[in-house]
């Protein structure tokens, strides 16, 4: 059982856009929520919105994509792709995303947000 | 970038060194001289052992350009055109330049030569690329005013002026200059003639069959062709200017006459300073192009080499790189030139190779004429049929590449020689010579002397497709006729390197852009899901997925951000907005033809006042709001449409401006309505998603102020219509449109702009502008007039209906995104509060707002940041 203390609600799965992301806002974080649609397989990633090379709250806006069998995001601004999994940036090993835990109950989506959220 | 670098320390300190230089002077500043400049100055900058101060003297007003489409000034091109190069390009090089600077004297003694003006120049070696004059038959009466020649823009702008105040020309001499001389004349609108002294047009190049069907196939066109005719004198004329009086006793009357019999090598300066000069002129040169005297060297159609004049443009350049060659020390020589040609003259092929008129010693000839369809094929070969020796191709030249190749490289011909030029049968085999069976000396572009072995190392040198082989090694940059050829060694040398030509678009689509388009329309697919469901595999990615998007959105013209398609769109087209640097956005509407309302003027103030938006001016004359944010959008577009505005696309890869100059409306100048035109094109294409972004623009005269020619789609009006070019464009690596079709009225010109356009879609590559779309088609700009204004693929009406398609489904995206609940939706930054981006924050210059830099955003203390439009701005100005 997860404790259930450090989980938020951040939205309902009706905001949420097949294969795309939007962005939710909780203690002050942005944090961007991608649900990924594939041959029926639905998946929900969370991950920092803040895109550090392009020093802007723009990743929930970026085009999913796949590369081999990872998930990721390019960053609108410059493109950069992010792991959904890892957070890490494929095309730049110094960039790395904080990622979230995310769970769908119902119908609402939840985050786990650190300690000190 | 680090050449010019080089250039200009050099000329930082150009007093201190010029001493030591080595003094080159150049006379005559033709395509010949201006060659020779730019070789000379490549050795100087790889050659660090020299060092050249470069002088050039031409006796003309401008420098070099293009007399080789010298004509083409009659279709619309201008000097700049054809300019080969600038005065700036010259100081860039460091070359010291002077025009309407005529030589008269040179003394080889002191080493120096005289201009008109009185300016001495020394040299160490000089050039003489003095080129040649046409030769006027010294007949009675050839000194009248309506009497001129054909060789300078000067010349040109004579035969233009004469011709306006003319209604019939004739053109003395039928060779290859005289009747390129005549269609200038039937463009102008005049009855022509040709008047020929041998019994046939170009004596030279064509033998008597070909000369026959040549003749009739320019009478077809309307020009009056009348061989062996000798003018005894010019005297007033009854009904015209003057009248030519024949030695038969025939006459004609005419208003003006071209001469254009021959040319006659500018070798005056070489007489007069004691340079040898050949029995019958031109200035004796040696396989180094040196003269007589050791300093001096002439290039081009001054030279006499071998006891021949070359009046081509391919040998005098060859003769530029030996003499620049021998003045650097290298080991280039000139040694003869193939002087085989293909051209076409008023739209009818003709080309000659070798031994044209079988004069070699037991020559054999095979002959195949097609009256009926005006073609005339002759083969010369040798007493063995084993070598071709020469070729005469007239009203079809498909087989010159082939056949040259054959002359010039002594490749052993088939067993029936007559093969290569009989009408394929269906089970025959492909009697074209594969680029395989070419030799790495075979020369493949002879204007820049170009071999397959050069192009072989221009792909061991890393280039690996056509446009970079083309600009690093200028093959097909010439004349442009051996483009078929190059394409088929390059293509045999990427299929050679096992460089499987690959086009796939990415990793989750074995397929190129061209191939996925036509299986979205002919499998008739509305949806990426199921276009990857059938043909691709994984996700897709940023490559695939926005084109497809942009193919679905041109075969069927769907509202981008329904369901099925808002996931495919790069974040412009998602957000209908482009994304800035700090992640606001910028609004742009569309303001066709550049024509705006002073009560929408006021609108666009009124909405960038209560937005606080930063607001410019485009450079495609439509006015763009900076700093909205994505929550922003939806009402910043709600109030712009209840005022009439609609989406302007500058964030998709479709239609983005018509630029216009004012036209005849109110310009002084103009000569049709470009403001309107522009509008109705705007109108007509806006929407349309194409594999890159297209800009159009309408110029009302001439003059061009609307620069169409920098444009995808450039239009000029003439007095008559509009003049239309294709395929230019700015940017990064700008490229002149080409003219594509003159003088059309209004209905011809939508119909060849939505045929070159949805062809455009069918066929380019991804985010591929049509400039190099033109650069990458096989056959370049003449198979898309084939395919345009010939419909030769049969698919004109298709295209037509493609485009109507389009245009009949057009909506305004940003109506039917505020109007939609659904799409609002995704203009939200937070999905569960309505608070906004608090790292999006602008500071104050110049009276209006700028992104903070990021010294900025760490000076500013978080709290304080509350909402952007009411921060207290004036307390940001940092620094």
């Amino acid at each position: 059982m997860t404790n259930s203390t450090s989980w938020t609600v951040a939205c309902s799965a009706n905001d949420l856009v097949d294969n795309s992301g939007v962005c939710a806002l909780i203690g002050g974080q942005q944090i961007a929520i991608f649900k990924v649609s594939l041959n029926g397989v639905k998946q929900l990633f969370a991950i920092s919105n803040w895109d550090p090379i392009g020093l802007a709250n723009v990743l929930y806006r970026g085009l999913l994509c796949s590369v081999a069998d990872k998930t990721v995001v390019a960053s609108p601004l410059y493109k950069q792709r992010f792991c959904l999994l890892s957070g890490q940036c494929i095309d730049d090993e110094n960039q790395k995303v904080q990622v979230y835990p995310i769970r769908l109950e119902g119908q609402n989506v939840f985050i786990q947000m650190p300690c000190g959220h | 970038m680090g050449f010019f670098l080089r250039k200009t320390q050099v000329q930082g300190i150009k007093m201190s060194v010029d001493i030591q230089k080595y003094k080159i002077v150049v006379v005559g500043n033709g395509m010949v001289g201006h060659h020779f400049v730019e070789q000379i100055v490549q050795q100087d900058n790889t050659n660090s052992a020299v060092d050249y101060a470069i002088t050039v003297l031409s006796a003309e007003p401008r420098l070099a350009y293009d007399r080789v489409h010298l004509s083409e000034y009659f279709s619309g091109k201008t000097a700049a055109d054809l300019a080969l190069t600038t005065p700036q390009h010259y100081k860039e090089l460091g070359v010291d330049f002077h025009v309407n600077a005529r030589v008269s004297h040179i003394d080889k003694i002191a080493k120096t030569v005289t201009v008109a003006s009185g300016k001495v120049f020394a040299y160490d070696k000089l050039v003489l690329a003095t080129g040649s004059f046409p030769f006027v038959p010294p007949i009675p009466g050839n000194d009248q005013p309506h009497c001129l020649v054909y060789r300078t823009i000067e010349d040109l702008e004579n035969i233009s002026a004469s011709a306006k105040a003319s209604k019939i020309g004739v053109v003395v001499g039928g060779g290859l200059l005289g009747l390129e001389a005549a269609n200038a004349l039937r463009e102008a609108g005049l009855e022509t003639h040709v008047v020929e002294f041998a019994p046939q047009l170009m004596a030279v190049q064509v033998d008597g069959g070909g000369g026959r069907l040549l003749k009739h196939k320019i009478e077809e066109l309307g020009v009056k062709v009348h061989t062996q005719k000798a003018t005894q004198n010019i005297v007033a004329g009854d009904s015209c200017r003057y009248k030519m009086c024949f030695a038969d006793g025939d006459s004609l009357e005419t208003d003006m006459i071209l001469f254009s019999a021959g040319i006659r090598p500018q070798d005056s300066l070489a007489r007069e300073f004691e340079l040898t000069i050949g029995e019958r002129g031109g200035i004796v040169i040696n396989n180094h192009c040196v003269t007589s005297d050791p300093d001096i060297y002439a290039i081009g159609e001054c030279a006499l080499w071998n006891n021949f004049i070359f009046g081509l443009v391919a040998p005098g350049y060859t003769m530029a790189r030996a003499a620049a060659s021998h003045i650097s020390g290298g080991d280039v020589t000139f040694l003869g030139a193939d002087m085989s040609t293909k051209l076409k003259l008023m739209g009818v092929e003709v080309g000659s190779i070798g031994d044209a008129h079988a004069r070699g010693q037991g020559a054999q000839t095979y002959t195949y004429e097609d009256q009926p369809s005006g073609v005339y094929k002759k083969i010369v070969v040798n007493p063995e049929q084993t070598l071709l020796l020469g070729a005469v191709l007239v009203g079809d030249t498909s087989e010159y590449d082939t056949l040259l190749q054959y002359a010039l490289n002594g490749i052993e011909l088939p067993e029936h020689p007559q093969s290569l030029i009989l009408p394929a049968s269906a089970d025959a085999p492909n009697k074209g010579l594969g680029a395989d069976a070419l030799p790495d000396s075979a020369t493949i572009c002879s204007c820049h002397n170009v071999s397959k072995g050069d192009i072989i190392g221009a792909f061991d040198g890393g280039a690996c497709d056509l446009a970079t082989i083309k600009s690093c090694t200028k093959a097909s940059t010439g004349c442009g006729g051996c483009s078929a050829l190059l394409k088929n060694v390059v293509d045999c040398e990427l299929g050679k390197r096992g460089v499987e030509v690959k086009k796939d678009i990415c990793e989750h689509f074995a397929y190129s852009r061209q191939e996925l388009f036509h299986m979205v329309k002919v499998g008739d697919i509305k949806t990426f899901e199921d276009l990857l469901g059938k043909h691709g595999h994984g996700l897709g990615c940023e490559i695939c997925k926005p084109a497809s998007g942009s193919i679905l959105a041109s075969v069927w013209n769907d509202f981008v951000l329904e369901t099925p398609h808002v996931a495919l769109q790069d974040t412009n087209d998602t957000y209908l907005a482009n994304m800035q640097k700090n992640g606001s956005y910028s609004v742009i509407p569309r303001i066709a033809g550049g024509e705006i309302t002073p009560d929408k003027l006021i609108i666009l103030g009124q909405v960038a006042k209560t937005y606080n938006l930063y607001t410019k001016i485009t450079g495609g004359q439509r006015i763009v709001l900076f700093g909205a944010r994505v929550e922003q959008l939806p009402p910043i577009w709600e109030a712009l449409i209840a005022a009439g505005f609609e989406t302007g696309h500058a964030y998709a890869k479709s239609l983005r401006t018509v630029k216009s100059c004012v036209g005849n409306t109110w310009c002084r100048y103009g000569v049709q309505d470009s403001v309107g035109q522009a509008i109705d094109l705007e109108n007509r294409y806006k929407g349309l998603r194409t594999p890159h972004k297209i800009k159009f623009a309408v110029s009302g005269c001439t003059r061009e102020c609307a620069e169409a020619q920098s444009k995808d789609i450039g239009i000029i009006a003439t007095e008559n219509g509009w003049n239309l070019y294709v395929c230019g464009n700015g940017g990064m690596k700008p490229r002149h449109g080409d003219l594509f079709a003159t003088d059309l009225d209004d209905a011809t010109l939508v119909k060849y702009i939505d045929r070159v356009l949805m062809f455009y879609v069918a066929t380019a590559d991804r985010l591929q502008r049509t400039s190099v779309w033109m650069e990458n088609l096989e056959g370049g700009l003449a198979y898309l007039q084939q395919v345009v204004i010939e419909d030769s693929l049969g698919l004109g009406d298709e295209l037509e209906r493609q485009m109507q398609h389009v245009t009949d489904t057009y909506q305004c995206e940003w109506k039917t995104a505020v109007e939609n609940q659904q799409s609002r939706q995704r203009f939200r930054q937070f999905v569960n509060s309505d608070e906004t981006d608090k790292q999006i924050v602008f500071v104050q210059e110049r009276e209006q707002i700028r992104p903070a830099t990021a010294q900025e955003l760490q000076n500013i203390p978080e709290h304080d940041v509350s909402d952007t439009n009411d921060i207290d701005i004036t307390t940001l100005e940092l620094v």
